[in-house]
């Protein structure tokens, strides 16, 4: 809402100044976005009349003027289409500043003296206007100071209203709201119902008045739309940001503005019969003022005549029935639509108006006659007319039932945190505008007036009192606190154990968007389709991730584009699957990493980060968190068919690691070797509660043993095998060198283990270890085809 | 036995001679050894009379005994040398940089995130989380933003389809925990947030803390508390705080807070928005079968970037989601 603070200073005049009152009214919840000069900073520029006009003798668009206003009368150049002899204009003389700090002095256009400027409303930071010269009504006074004469002395200050205060929206609104916060009372001008001068009316038949509870329409005959607007409506309409058009749309704009009722006038040849307010057929066909066709759904409330439609009901007029300067009769709208209906309409149509701004927000139910007899009058006196009588068609149990209201003197102290003196909150209540009905034994029966219909239930006024009593002078309490503890489960760890334990092993957490470009997401999870947004923000940002790796890849291509080769990210959400109807939200942990495993550095720093670093570092995470994760081989799209391993956790798939896909980094752009992991989150932090075992006093004993095996057989089957022979006592099983090359033959690796054995109740000897590794020998001998290196 | 004194000043001197630990060893086996010059003296007693031998023998054991002392003593330098050689030839550079991991970060979101929590728990108050694709219900309707409800309008909501939408607030997990609990609640709900909505100062998603509390007794004086409190501990300063009268649906009275923070050109205070907050709505309680009349509470809700950028002084929010390494490793 924007408005000018002289005029809403005609209606309330509080002694503060410009700022205070701002301060003021935000701090009363009408929060105000900015407050803005009506005019650019000007000087020297007084109303002058155009006398003589006559051609430059060597520039086609340039004429000579003599000019009117200043001490002599002079000439000036002026190159405006408009300029004509006997108008009024803003005249920018000698020595004037015009906005910008642009001064104006004696030149010569073209071999021609120009005394001074005459000035265009651009030129004056009054509007865009570059149209033409500004034009002063004819009886405006010639010489005297056009920033006087304007009032341009004026801010229009520009409030960010929250949608329950529909009252706000107008200068009576804001008015009665500084009134309340200054204990003065704000009166606009006195309205009077306006007589019938003859008998016509216009019929109005209401087929919805569930959702038009009142409508009426009044006609105005002989009206002469010729006559432009006067200059001060034009003024105060181009200082709350509304462009004058004609007197009769000026004036419905005028009163919404004023009153907060949103008013339409129709073309009366236009209207076919009478007005129905119905709604609309399915489909059916309306050109709104704004030039768009639009098909109408069933469930639009129009105003129509008796052949078509020729409005939607409080958003936009037609354009067939609309006033134009040829218009003689006037049929003038006033009405109340429910707010519930008109909700979304107008955005549903691609529009937002005044109208439908404020129907939507809830206009007061019984201003329509008032606002009718204010816009007939304004209209007679500016474009005369002879009115005929309203016509109202209402439907009174279809109107917002008035609120009644108790409020509780003992509820107000409960919930405000202090006790205010019951005088004061009457009298808040009363400046306000809510009359107490009674006085009742705890408090009392508010009756709420129809321009609150925002105030329906009792903490409504709570709030009200607190708001006018003023947040900042209730109470702070001190912050009290329960002693109760809460529950802890210690196996459980918490995510930030997680984050911590990355961070030391040097990755950097990243958080990246939920919805993810469904090209890089088809590519590193192909199986699953993501949940597609119906309105997203842009086509790269439109399904929901199945993975974590979508953003993660992303953010390792934005940081490999910035000379970044080593990169280590992780990053803890949710991925979202679509399964059985439903939609999971898994918590994951997912990480990327690519370049030198150490930063590189002055000894041995060069080396990339493989699979069993990454490998490493989950393995120690899970004995952080104190659980068993196996891996095995797996087979993943997006991964290197030869390096991706499946881990489960007691039998449960919990996750991913492995390198990413040659194919795929190509087509993702990416350099390097990419690993990359991505875990069930919720399952890994089960973790455990320590449980002390006893430990061996008795001494372990190690051997070490070679052997040449298949390169297929798998490190997971010799520990099997290793396990299942070398007996109770084996502490542990190591390996300590893995190599395949030429001198063993092809298929073949060579694996070198180290076997730990240790007895809780005794030393073991040398014949025991000697036959539990010769055990070990011939099992591997025989279930893996191994054979022992000498 | 007169070269005795001979044999013994020339052992002196070869030991003192004796640079290294090998020679020193030499002239101990010289001398000392089986076959050693020395020794050799003590075998010479057997051609001595049994009256001459104590005494004979006695001398020839004093001059081993000092020529022993001697080389205990010269043994002690060389090998106190010979450390410090060996130590000499180890030392290292110890100004080159070290080697081995480096540090990650936490993202500043996180880091922030963490840092409300911590606030907020050690005052009693429990985290709950929630599905970030929410219905329509418990994100617009339970919290009594209707369907025509033209709050709505400020929340740019992004849908899956008309019932399904990306939650645009964490209230709705606040909805959840009342359904299935019973008050008093002291609750705050962190996470991810969506609103369709990209420029210089919106990002599409951001994060949000929100907290409730829900006691039989509590006013709107102790909502003024506790967000002062929460954010002069945040800022680590004591600034001013001021309400200002808002509207939010789902709480009453409602209010924005507004700090202190720095002057505007005239000399006056320069405030910033940086919360909402407001006491529950009856119509909340009755959706979660609270009893409103028994039971009141206050609601406030905060962005975890924009708090996030004024304590660290980020000046454009778009990079909190951009990922750049050199912009997260400013926050570990």
């Amino acid at each position: 809402m924007k408005l000018s603070e002289q005029w809403l200073r005609e209606w309330v005049n509080p002694a503060s100044d410009t700022q205070a009152l701002v301060h003021q009214i935000t701090m009363a919840g009408l929060e105000v976005d900015g407050v803005e000069p009506v005019a650019g900073q000007f000087s020297g520029v007084i109303i002058g009349e155009v006398t003589e006009i006559g051609p430059h003798p060597d520039a086609d668009k340039l004429r000579i003027c003599q000019v009117a206003g200043g001490e002599d009368r002079v000439q000036v150049v002026c190159g405006a289409p408009n300029v004509r002899a006997g108008m009024k204009v803003p005249f920018a003389v000698i020595g004037a500043t015009l906005p910008g700090d642009f001064k104006i002095r004696k030149a010569r256009l073209r071999g021609q003296t120009s005394n001074g400027m005459l000035c265009s409303e651009a030129e004056l930071g009054l509007s865009e206007s570059h149209d033409g010269l500004m034009e002063l009504p004819d009886d405006a006074p010639v010489g005297a100071d056009l920033a006087d004469y304007l009032k341009l002395n004026d801010v229009t200050i520009d409030i960010d209203l929250t949608p329950n205060r529909a009252d706000c929206l107008s200068i009576r609104g804001i008015a009665r709201e500084v009134g309340v916060l200054n204990q003065l009372v704000a009166e606009g001008p006195v309205i009077e119902p306006v007589p019938a001068h003859h008998a016509e009316v216009i019929d109005v038949a209401v087929k919805a008045p569930q959702a038009c509870p009142r409508y009426l329409g009044r006609v105005l005959r002989n009206v002469n739309l010729a006559v432009p607007t006067p200059l001060w409506m034009q003024e105060k309409l181009r200082r709350s940001g509304i462009r004058s058009i004609d007197a009769a749309v000026d004036v419905t704009n005028y009163v919404m503005l004023e009153l907060g009722q949103p008013m339409h006038a129709f073309d009366r040849a236009e209207i076919d019969g009478g007005i129905v307010v119905r709604m609309a057929e399915q489909d059916e066909k309306l050109v709104l003022l704004d030039g768009q066709e639009v098909a109408m759904t069933a469930d639009t409330l129009v105003i129509a005549d008796h052949q078509k439609p020729i409005a939607i009901a409080g958003i936009m007029g037609g354009e067939h029935s609309g006033v134009s300067a040829g218009t003689r009769d006037l049929v003038l709208e006033a009405a109340y639509f429910d707010p519930i209906l008109l909700a979304g309409k107008a955005r549903h149509y691609g529009l937002h108006t005044d109208a439908s701004h404020r129907f939507e927000r809830g206009v007061d139910a019984t201003m329509a006659r008032e606002a009718m007899e204010r816009a007939t009058a304004l209209l007679m006196d500016i474009v005369g007319g002879e009115p005929g009588d309203i016509v109202e068609a209402v439907s009174e149990p279809d109107l917002p039932v008035e609120a009644v209201i108790d409020l509780r003197e003992q509820r107000i102290s409960d919930v405000l945190g202090v006790t205010i003196d019951r005088t004061e909150i009457e009298e808040i209540l009363g400046r306000l505008g809510l009359h107490v009905d009674k006085l009742l034994k705890h408090g009392w029966r508010v009756r709420v007036p129809g321009f609150r219909p925002d105030l329906t239930i009792e903490v409504d006024l709570i709030e009200e009192v607190g708001r006018i009593y003023g947040y900042n002078n209730l109470p702070v309490t001190r912050a009290f606190g329960s002693l109760e503890m809460r529950p802890q489960v210690e196996a459980r760890r918490p995510v930030s154990a997680v984050q911590s334990y990355f961070v030391s092993r040097g990755y950097q957490e990243a958080i990246t968007y939920s919805f993810v470009d469904p090209k890089i997401q088809s590519l590193v999870d192909p199986e699953q389709a993501g949940i597609e947004l119906a309105n997203p923000i842009s086509a790269d940002l439109s399904v929901m991730r199945t993975t974590l790796w979508s953003g993660l890849l992303k953010t390792l291509a934005h940081n490999q584009n910035r000379q970044q080769p080593r990169i280590r990210l992780f990053e803890t959400g949710l991925q979202f699957v679509r399964q059985d109807g439903g939609i999971n939200q898994t918590p994951m942990l997912a990480g990327v990493v690519t370049g030198t495993q150490v930063p590189e550095n002055w000894a041995n720093g060069r080396r990339d980060a493989d699979f069993f670093d990454v490998k490493g570092e989950l393995e120690a995470l899970f004995d952080l968190l104190g659980i068993r994760i196996s891996f095995e081989a797996g087979q993943h799209p997006a991964l290197h068919p030869g390096q991706t391993a499946k881990l489960t956790m007691e039998g449960e798939f919990v996750g991913w690691l492995g390198v990413l896909h040659p194919l795929v980094q190509k087509k993702l752009d990416l350099n390097g070797v990419i690993l990359m992991f991505e875990l069930f989150l919720n399952p890994i932090l089960s973790g455990y509660v320590p449980n002390f075992k006893e430990f061996s006093k008795f001494p372990e004993v190690r051997r070490d043993l070679a052997i040449i095996i298949g390169s297929d057989v798998t490190f997971a089957e010799v520990e099997r095998i290793v396990r299942q022979a070398a007996g109770r006592h084996l502490t542990a099983l190591r390996p300590f060198d893995v190599y395949e090359g030429e001198t063993l033959g092809e298929g073949k690796k060579s694996l070198a283990l180290s076997l730990f054995w240790q007895s809780t109740e005794r030393t073991l000897n040398e014949e025991e270890v000697h036959s539990f590794f010769d055990g070990v020998i011939d099992a591997l001998k025989k279930e893996s085809g191994a054979i022992l290196r000498s | 036995m007169e070269n005795l004194d001979q044999l013994v000043q020339d052992g002196l001197a070869a030991v003192e001679q004796a640079d290294s630990l090998q020679t020193l060893d030499q002239v101990r086996v010289d001398y000392l050894g089986k076959k050693g010059l020395l020794t050799q003296q003590l075998k010479a007693l057997g051609q001595l009379s049994a009256e001459e031998r104590p005494a004979a023998g006695q001398k020839i054991n004093d001059a081993k005994g000092r020529v022993q002392q001697a080389l205990s003593e010269r043994r002690a330098t060389l090998e106190a040398s010979a450390i410090d050689q060996k130590l000499a030839s180890e030392s290292i550079d110890v100004t080159l940089p070290g080697r081995g991991q480096d540090l990650g970060g936490l993202h500043p979101v996180t880091r922030t995130r963490e840092r409300i929590e911590r606030f907020f728990t050690g005052a009693g108050y429990t985290v709950e989380q929630g599905p970030e694709i929410e219905d329509d219900y418990h994100n617009f309707e339970a919290l009594n933003i209707p369907g025509h409800h033209p709050a709505r309008a400020m929340h740019d909501t992004f849908y899956f389809d008309p019932g399904t939408l990306l939650r645009t607030h964490t209230s709705p997990v606040q909805i959840r925990t009342m359904e299935v609990g019973e008050p008093p609640f002291r609750m705050i709900c962190p996470g991810r947030v969506y609103r369709c909505d990209s420029d210089m100062t919106h990002t599409p998603m951001f994060h949000q803390v929100e907290g409730l509390l829900v006691e039989e007794k509590v006013s709107f004086a102790d909502l003024k508390s506790t967000v002062e409190a929460f954010l002069r501990m945040f800022f680590e300063r004591d600034l001013k705080v001021r309400f200002r009268p808002s509207y939010f649906p789902f709480t009453e009275p409602s209010a924005e807070v507004d700090i202190e923070w720095g002057r505007e050109a005239d000399g006056s205070i320069k405030w910033l928005e940086v919360m909402g907050c407001g006491m529950v709505h009856p119509k909340v309680f009755q959706h979660c079968g609270i009893d409103a009349e028994r039971y009141r509470g206050f609601a406030f809700g905060l962005g975890v970037e924009r708090l996030a950028m004024l304590r660290y002084g980020v000046n454009d929010l778009r990079m909190f989601f951009e990922n750049d390494l050199r912009f997260l490793r400013q926050f570990r």
